[in-house]
């Protein structure tokens, strides 16, 4: 039919196709297998070479996973469970470590009656993020508030936490849930008192210490208003850390016995160097990424200032930092310390652990950051400039939300490494998950030669922490996608 | 023409440069620059490229320092107190060639953020004030949109109604329609034309030279930095003095 209208100039369809489906061979599993697998000789080569090597490691660890031994006491135990059931020589994994020493690599040797306190720390930890990570969205914010609680109500009961720290704490969260629904931007605040709600949770000691320490804040911003209108901003500011400064040397300790001799609400103190395992590792890592995040910004906004001094510290900072291995912060952190503080104070090991990762991640950070500033063209800074905002209100509104925004994927990263590098602690004395502990396991005779296990175990829960904050930086970047090109 | 002669110019002095100079490192780019701006002028800046047109109007907001002479905008002299640059910026709106948007904000928010961190006003007060503004440059219905998925065109109208939202008394255009496809240039002109006839005062580098003819009370020519000639539109087209101005003129308007 076709044929007689392809001859004529003139051409009227008078039946219209029906749509058919591709060929057999240009569709579905076996286009894509064509495509992806088999499409030219070297593909399909490496494709059987790759086929081969993943046969060979299936066939190579399965019997090891397949034989795994939950319940034993000892290694020598467990490879006679494996013997038994599977015959001489076969091999196994001993799971039964893991199932015995398991809160070693978790809290370390926290106490174990305590273990209820760096459990709820770590549940409303989400509670304090979670206002900063889907700010506003309701229904996230409940889901995320309703997961923390049945957390919550799970592990307390499991770590057997007392009747009156359980009940407050599910009151807390029910209030934070409520709050949740009626003004999800009130959340923040609880976002603000956590870090020192969780200082207090996991080192104990009289509640008065975080409250009067935060106080210091409050100093801070009462000197700097009252100051502000009579001398100006920059020198109000000045007055103000002056002022914290001294409230935090000479007023916090008298403060902080006057009112717990009134109110002695206390727990029992726990000593830095019972903190290990994971435990440890999230701390300075939390920690870690809240800190470098603002210090970073500031850093990179130094480098590019105007003035002088700003600028010249920021450089020096940031290529000091970057230019030494933090192995030698850390040791700077647990040694060289000690000189330069006055004698008698009593600095904490971890506190300055903390302080050092937070500065080598700021340094990287202020870095990636740099390169987000430099990717915005000018004209933003002058369109800011010419509607009359100010430097800091540019850099809050227009320039630093899109710098950020270009830099997450380099900022997660940094924060990945930042976590990843919490296991250098090791180096001095501090009992990380990966070597800290597992020294430990393996130098109990029960478990003496035990070797993938710990090292899978660990890696896996450091693999999901890592994962999931790469997939939410993901998740981030398309939300903020609003450039539509 | 007889729109032009409609609009009245008052005799307060909006804008006064006396004696500028301006220099980047080595090179003399604006030289000795002396010019008044009444209240209600529509003044056209043109010259060739390199001529020193972009800097000189950006010297007004101060977006470039002069080293030598004095600038007063609305009784404000541009110094280095950060006090009266804020001042003025919030005084005179600016248009650029690339529109310059906030690509992460959207249209609305674009145009209300000055207001509310500037100017202090009420977040409803200033939405209501930027639909109002986006109604005028004839898209309100893109308010929700991001600049990104704006044309080029759209774009400019937009900006131009960011400025205005500030309840700018002078308004700087810089080329604001040479980034543009030549069909998206006639709405640009058309929404500065009705501001134009508003009263607004205005400062525009532009080779639009129909534009100059419709609206500009004045034209200034400049060449290597300096004001080479200035007239009213009419004797500036058809009887222009200097060499300068009759090759530029024949340039421009010659092929
Ligand atoms: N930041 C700068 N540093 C050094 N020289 C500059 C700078 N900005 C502009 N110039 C020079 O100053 C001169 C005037 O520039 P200006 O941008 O004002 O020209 P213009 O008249 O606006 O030109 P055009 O029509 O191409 O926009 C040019 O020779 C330019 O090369
Ligand atoms: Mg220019």
């Amino acid at each position: 039919m076709s044929e007689t209208h392809a001859e004529t100039v003139t051409f009227v369809r008078d039946t219209m196709l029906p749509p058919v489906l591709p060929p057999v061979g240009e569709r579905g599993a076996v286009k894509w297998l064509r495509e992806n697998l088999f499409s030219t000789p070297l593909n399909i080569a490496l494709t059987v070479a790759g086929l081969g090597a993943i046969w060979w490691l299936v066939t190579a660890s399965l019997p090891w996973w397949l034989n795994s031994v939950w319940n034993a006491s000892s290694l020598g135990e467990c490879r006679q469970i494996v013997a038994a059931n599977a015959g001489e020589g076969a091999t196994g994994a001993c799971w039964a470590m893991i199932r015995e020493r398991w809160h070693q690599f978790l809290f370390g040797f926290y106490p174990p009656a305590q273990w209820w306190r760096p459990v709820l720390s770590f549940g409303l930890l989400f509670a304090a993020l979670a206002p900063v990570l889907f700010a506003g969205q309701k229904r996230n914010l409940s889901i995320i508030l309703g997961v923390v609680a049945a957390y919550l109500l799970v592990t307390l009961y499991l770590a057997s936490a007392p009747g009156l720290p359980f009940v407050l704490a599910l009151v807390l969260i029910g209030g934070l849930l409520a709050l949740a629904q009626m003004m999800p931007g009130r959340l923040l605040w609880f976002t603000l008192i956590y870090p020192a709600l969780c200082f207090w949770l996991l080192w104990g000691g009289s509640i008065w210490s975080p409250i009067v320490a935060m106080a210091g804040f409050g100093v801070l911003y009462a000197v700097f208003r009252l100051a502000s209108p009579l001398i100006g901003l920059a020198p109000a500011a000045g007055a103000g850390i002056v002022a914290a400064v001294l409230w935090w040397l000479y007023a916090e300790a008298p403060v902080v016995s006057a009112l717990h001799g009134a109110f002695p609400i206390f727990l029992q103190s726990i000593n830095s160097d019972q903190f290990g395992g994971f435990l440890l590792a999230i701390v300075i890592g939390v920690t870690g990424i809240t800190f470098s995040l603002p210090i970073g910004i500031l850093l990179a906004l130094g480098r590019q200032s105007d003035m002088l001094i700003v600028k010249s510290l920021s450089v020096g900072f940031i290529e000091f930092i970057r230019g030494v291995p933090l192995i030698t912060l850390l040791f700077t952190a647990s040694l060289l310390l000690q000189y330069f503080l006055p004698p008698g104070t009593n600095f904490d090991i971890i506190l300055r652990v903390i302080i050092l990762v937070t500065f080598f991640a700021a340094a990287y950070l202020a870095e990636v950051i740099r390169g987000g500033l430099a990717a915005l063209p000018r004209g933003q800074y002058e369109a800011a400039d010419a509607l009359g905002l100010d430097y800091w209100r540019a850099q809050r509104l227009i320039i630093l939300p899109q710098a950020l925004k270009v830099s997450i994927p380099a900022i997660v990263s940094t924060f990945i490494g930042l976590f990843k590098d919490t296991t250098l602690v090791a180096f001095v004395g501090l009992m990380d998950p990966l070597k800290g502990v597992t020294q430990i396991v393996r130098a109990d005779i029960a478990w003496k030669g035990i070797y993938w296990e710990p090292y899978i175990f660990v890696g896996v829960i450091f693999f999901l922490i890592c994962f999931s904050m790469s997939r939410y930086s993901m998740y981030l970047e398309r939300k903020l996608k609003t450039d539509h090109r | 023409m007889a729109e032009a002669a409609k609009m009245q110019v008052s005799d307060e002095v909006a804008i006064q440069i006396t004696g500028m100079n301006k220099w980047y490192g080595q090179f003399h780019v604006l030289r000795d620059i002396n010019m008044t701006v009444q209240r209600g002028e529509r003044i056209v800046i043109c010259g060739p490229s390199g001529s020193g047109k972009s800097t000189l109007i950006r010297c007004i907001n101060r977006l470039e320092e002069h080293q030598q002479g004095h600038i007063i905008v609305d009784g404000t002299e541009l110094t280095n107190d950060l006090k009266n640059i804020d001042k003025v910026r919030s005084e005179v709106g600016m248009v650029f060639q690339h529109f310059n948007l906030f690509p992460h904000l959207t249209i609305l928010e674009n145009l209300t953020l000055a207001p509310i961190w500037v100017r202090k006003v009420p977040k409803r007060e200033a939405e209501e004030t930027a639909m109002y503004f986006l109604q005028k440059v004839k898209i309100p219905e893109q308010a929700h949109k991001y600049p990104g998925q704006l044309s080029g065109g759209q774009q400019q109208r937009v900006a131009i109604a960011r400025s205005l939202c500030m309840k700018p008394r002078i308004m700087l255009f810089d080329e604001p329609t040479s980034a543009l496809d030549p069909e998206m240039i006639k709405e640009v002109l058309d929404t500065m034309i009705e501001l134009a006839k508003e009263g607004m005062t205005m400062l525009c580098v532009t080779h639009e030279m129909g534009f100059a003819q419709a609206v500009a009370n004045r034209v200034i020519f400049m060449d290597q930095g300096q004001i080479v000639e200035q007239n009213e539109p009419k004797e500036f087209f058809n009887n222009p003095k200097s060499e300068r101005t009759k090759l530029f003129l024949s340039q421009i308007l010659g092929h």
